[in-house]
């Protein structure tokens, strides 16, 4: 009798097969599942449970039959949440400003929404949004859901859950975006319980089984290094928090109007119980803003030193740019964390992006990846950052910058 | 002052490294932690400990191992330690994980009344950031998410003024309790534990609830109860193989030059 | 101890949970004394990187049979030395089928996962283990070390004996005022690498199976003319690359470790055996080289010191580790019949003085008492001679139609040019006479 065999290191220790094992077969240990041979009955129950492939038993049908992305999508949706239709996008808004993930998701959700072959709804909560509504036709949305209270004038996370479910549960959309950002995470969190359904946190990616109606949901975990697909397939809406600046905002529309749906909030003040005292804004302004730079001009281990980081300041000012940095660099002290690049620094979607002397840590990449044009700087032939690049150029950074810098000079001058 | 802290044990995600060769994880000899916005939320509590006296309950959910999560805070003389484990909460994804945590908190408070509930940011392994939340709203209690100051504690009327970190700036909350909150490092910095408590530490007994315990029912938790499920795992993509760029280690200039030629020649500038 | 109580009196305290301490520690332990032993880094190993090889013999003294559950990398078949010149390797070496049959001689190992597993036996022997936190003090009474202050909240802590197991410059030897001033001649400085590398190359490359290892030292241009040596040694899935020099002479040439370890491993006949791997771990620690010289007093009213802290390593044979543990398990043997005399002066401790003088540890220290003057004063040894050695045997292997008895004369004028031949037979004669 054989036994079920475990591929250590593709385990991430998720403990799904240990859950669906009849026979008690599976345990973890360590992080990392083992088995006990004796108990393996080899019912193949654990096989699909596995999202890594980490399991598999031996000669008999290794190489299974499953689609090529991987993915199995079934679906058991119970009627009444079959009957869930549409895609939301939360609009964000603080003072009346709108965060500018919101229409970023607008651009995504239209997306889903023609595949699903369904409407996309913008829902807008706050007081005093009217201008906001409009916006929010004018970026695409079909219908705007509206609730206008002063209640809501500063986020506080009840009255926005409050609010939220109650269009929900009023409206069911199958699907309900909102930005990863403090609002959106802390709000979507709170929401996602109330309704009891799946949320999937700071996605970088979305696209959705047209078949199966189920949003697949992808989001970078372990601290980067590797990205997961998520599936919500059984419950509505389906909810997803998206990163900021992954997604690309889509066209304006000036001459695009309509009708608001609006609902009343019927929720006194005096019923909550967190008090908003003030809005402090940070004291310095944002002296480093990588978030709305066209350029960012990015160091990393490879810069050396404090002073690598003036010749690069010194190319970020002739081409009007941005500096930005690995946490390599940041961490040996050699620029500000608000220069920081990444997992665990900024997210950014420049239209070009200099990486000198940075090796591409995925920690680094899943920052950057996005930009529209991204050159890359590096001794090393077989830097990872060459695998993301438009155009490498294999060299001496604390050569190549200065000729940079000397070049688009003239040519500036021309 | 109550306080129960939630905590989790993760792998310590700066260590984990990716295999070249299969483009997978290496999980093992990866050590394990308690997750570090974690700490805080137990600095915290043990500094209003300090200050209005009571009790802090640091609780996590885990395999036996987790123990030696539970382990670690108690260096920092937090005064009682339960640790959740249970088969039946394997697989359990944020929405399960808050109800069978949910489930503890409601039977700690029937011992000993919950003043405030604290978690961590979000751990570092999942990073969703979702599990605070959903305790809050599962025990109906007021949330307050990344809060970076405690600024001040009104036992009389039952109220905590903290802030709360946003994008731009911070937001000045009046909070009244029981209540939760997700913390951030720079809330405080975590104590050096005393000898006496690193040695109390060495032979302590956490005590260990299951899901009897904790009257969680078997639909919540676990798969069953889990509305979302990986249903893959991948390396990051790796865009599109671009262009190389030759000379630039023997003619600077000319490779330079080039990589210009062509940037203008797509109108990129 | 019942949760609630705390006591900071201790039969034993020992400082430091490498080979040396968990030694002590574990000889205490099993005799039912109560042992606390406090270590400086995250986990037992976790600041250290010497050795990488354990030897059997002492660790079976005890834990017998150890090697059935330690987390050990490959048994040693193989011992090679190889004298480098700037393009070539000189090489002799021993490989014995004997050494492939259990018990084996000694092992490879990473000292980050042997030595938690090692103190982790003596944890679960009743050891009290109490990591990152450093002892800073000594606190004496009567001219006698009664207990220790560490860095954190009510740190300090009594014992009947304290045992440093501190390491190379130990901090404990130094505040009970044991340690003559450290002289920079005695501390040399190591580095390692830890080389990822496939299973089936380092098997191929090394011409081993897939337990067995090898181990190589490295000699002369490995250490750019400095004293000192330079070693490869078989992992798993790995290689651990080392080399090691005087501080006194980094010093004096202006060459950093780093730059040694990079020469080593971008050397011509090194740098195919290293192909296709990458560097996973870096790691540096000062190790003491004094020999018996250094050797400082060791066991006095209150206080034993032990392994590294009694600067007890034997340059020739990089036996640290060996040391360590037999002084370790010395040090707990004396302790025991000290409890059971009450007497925990240095007269009642001095069954660890006897213990040390009659074993292997301070005679074989006493018989190469000379060697590191000697080299030290005699520096050709790591710069001339090993490219003498190259010349000679590159002229002896070449086939180029000269008779033998001819080349035999021409190796000989190629000696006797860079060097008289008087000078040389003086050098042989000598070095012989110091580590015979």
């Amino acid at each position: 009798m054989g036994y079920v065999h475990i591929k250590k290191e593709k385990c991430i220790g998720c403990e799904q097969c240990v859950v669906v094992c009849p026979f008690e077969a599976l345990f973890m240990k360590d992080g990392i599942v083992e088995v006990i041979p004796d108990k393996c009955k080899e019912c193949r129950k654990c096989l699909p449970a596995c999202p890594t492939e980490a399991l598999y038993l031996e000669r008999r049908e290794r190489r299974g039959q499953r689609p090529e992305h991987g993915i199995d999508v079934t679906v058991d949706l119970p009627p009444e949440l079959a009957r869930y239709k549409g895609v939301w996008v939360m609009v964000e808004q603080q003072d009346g400003t709108p965060h500018s993930v919101s229409w970023e998701l607008m651009g995504e959700g239209l997306k889903i929404s023609q595949k699903l072959g369904v409407e996309l709804s913008a829902v807008v909560l706050g007081e005093n949004v009217d201008g906001i509504r409009r916006e929010a036709f004018q970026y695409g949305a079909q219908n705007v859901y509206v609730i206008d209270d002063p209640v809501l004038k500063d986020y506080r996370t009840y009255p926005y859950t409050f609010a939220m479910t109650k269009l929900v549960n009023k409206h069911k959309p199958e699907i309900l975006l909102m930005g990863a950002t403090s609002l959106g995470r802390d709000l979507a969190g709170a929401v996602a319980t109330s309704l009891k359904t799946g949320l999937t946190a700071d996605c970088t990616k979305l696209d959705v089984d047209e078949a199966a109606r189920v949003l697949l949901q992808t989001r970078p975990a372990f601290g980067g290094n590797i990205m997961a697909t998520i599936l919500c397939a059984n419950h509505r809406p389906q909810m997803s928090t998206v990163r900021p600046r992954v997604m690309s905002r889509p066209y304006k529309d000036e001459s695009r109007d309509g009708t608001p749906i609006v609902e009343q909030l019927g929720l006194a003040e005096e019923k909550i119980r967190t008090k908003f005292i003030e809005f402090i804004p940070d004291a310095v302004a944002h002296v480093v803003n990588l978030d709305d730079a066209d350029i960012i001009v990015a160091g990393g281990r490879g810069v050396g030193c404090d002073e690598g980081f003036s010749v690069l300041k010194e190319l970020a000012e002739v081409l009007g740019a941005e500096l930005g940095a690995s946490r390599a660099a940041v961490e040996a002290g050699w620029i500000d964390y608000e220069h920081q690049v990444g997992q665990t620094g900024k997210t950014v979607r420049p239209k070009i992006y200099f990486a000198c002397g940075i090796s591409g840590a995925i920690q680094h990449l899943v920052g950057m990846q996005n930009s529209d044009v991204i050159i890359a700087i590096n001794n090393d032939p077989n830097a990872a950052i060459f695998s993301v690049a438009t155009y490498g150029i294999v060299g001496d950074m604390h050569k190549i910058v200065p000729e940079l810098i000397k070049q688009f000079k003239d040519k500036k001058n021309k | 002052m109550h306080s129960v802290v939630c905590i989790k044990q993760v792998p310590d995600t700066t260590e984990v490294r990716i295999d070249p060769k299969t483009n997978t994880l290496m999980r093992e000899g990866v050590p394990s932690i308690v997750n570090p916005f974690d700490m805080h939320a137990v600095e915290a509590a043990l500094k209003l400990r300090d200050e209005y006296g009571g009790k802090v309950t640091v609780i996590t959910m885990g395999p036996p191992q987790a123990v030696e999560a539970l382990r670690r805070v108690k260096t920092l003389g937090v005064d009682r330690t339960i640790l959740l484990s249970d088969r039946a909460f394997a697989g359990s994804d944020t929405l399960a994980t808050s109800y069978i945590i949910t489930q503890a908190v409601k039977k700690i408070d029937s011992e000993d009344a919950v003043d405030l509930v604290l978690c961590g940011k979000q751990a570092i392994d999942g990073d969703t950031a979702q599990v605070g939340p959903g305790i809050a709203t599962r025990l109906n209690m007021p949330l307050v998410t990344y809060v970076i100051d405690i600024d001040s504690v009104d036992t009389e009327k039952k109220t905590i003024t903290l802030k709360r970190s946003v994008e731009n700036g911070r937001t000045a909350l009046c909070v009244e309790y029981p209540m939760l909150m997700t913390v951030l490092k720079e809330l405080n910095e975590v104590r050096y534990a005393s000898l006496p408590n690193m040695i109390l530490a060495t032979n302590f007994k956490a005590e260990v609830w299951n899901k009897d315990d904790i009257g969680a029912e078997m639909k919540n938790m676990g798969l069953d109860g889990s509305p979302t499920a990986v249903r893959k795992i991948f390396s990051p993509p790796v865009r599109e193989c671009g262009e190389m760029i030759p000379h630039g280690i023997e003619q600077p200039d000319v490779a330079v030059h080039n990589l210009i030629e062509k940037l203008s020649h797509n109108k990129t500038i | 101890m019942s949760d609630n109580s705390y006591s900071n009196k201790y039969d034993v305290i020992i400082v430091g949970a490498g080979p040396a301490g968990v030694s002590a520690a574990i000889t205490c332990a099993k005799a039912g004394l109560n042992v606390i032993m406090l270590e400086r880094g995250e986990h037992p190993g976790s600041k250290n990187v010497m050795g990488g090889i354990l030897y059997r013999h002492p660790t079976e003294q005890i834990i017998p049979e150890f090697y059935k559950e330690a987390p050990l990398e490959r048994h040693i078949t193989e011992e090679r030395v190889w004298l480098l010149s700037k393009d070539s390797a000189v090489t002799m070496g021993y490989k014995s089928k004997r050494f492939d049959e259990e018990p084996h001689n000694c092992f490879s190992v990473f000292r980050s996962k042997f030595d938690k597993w090692f103190a982790q036996k003596a944890v679960d022997m009743g050891v009290t283990l109490i990591c990152e936190t450093l002892v800073e003090d000594v606190i004496m009474k009567n001219g006698k070390v009664v207990g220790i202050r560490t860095n954190r909240d009510y740190g300090d802590l009594y014992a009947n004996v304290i045992v440093a197991a501190d390491g190379a410059n130990s901090l404990i030897a130094a505040r009970a005022g044991l340690h003559p001033e450290v002289r920079s001649n005695t501390l040399a400085l190591a580095v390692k690498e830890v080389y990822s590398l496939d299973r089936e190359k380092i098997e191929d490359r090394f011409n081993i199976d897939s337990e067995g290892g090898v181990t190589i030292e490295l000699l002369g241009d490995a250490t750019q003319g400095l004293m000192g040596t330079a070693f490869i040694y078989t992992n798993k899935d790995s290689l651990s690359i080392g080399v090691g020099a005087f501080i006194s002479q980094l010093m004096k040439q202006k060459i950093s470790v780093y730059d040694l370890i990079e020469s080593v491993k971008t050397h011509p006949m090194i740098k195919p055996l290293l192909k296709g791997g990458e560097t996973k771990e870096y790691l540096a620690h000062l190790i003491p080289e004094g020999g018996y010289r250094a050797i400082p007093k060791y066991c006095i009213d209150g206080l034993l010191l032990v392994g590294d802290a009694a600067m007890l390593v034997n340059s020739l044979h990089r036996e640290g580790s060996n040391l360590a543990m037999t002084s370790g398990r010395f040090a707990g043997e004396a302790i025991i019949q000290a409890h059971s005399d009450g007497d925990f002066t240095a007269k009642g401790l001095s069954t660890y003085k006897e213990l040390m003088e009659h074993s292997f540890i301070v005679q074989d220290l006493k018989k190469y008492k000379n060697t590191e003057k000697f080299f030290e004063e005699h520096m050709q040894f790591f710069t001339l001679y090993p490219q003498i050695a190259d010349d000679a045997a590159y002229e002896f292997f070449k086939v180029d139609g000269i008779p033998k008895k001819e080349k035999q004369k021409i190796i000989w004028k190629q000696i006797t040019n860079k060097i008289p031949s008087w000078r040389l037979l003086l050098d042989i004669y000598n070095g012989w006479r110091v580590v015979k």
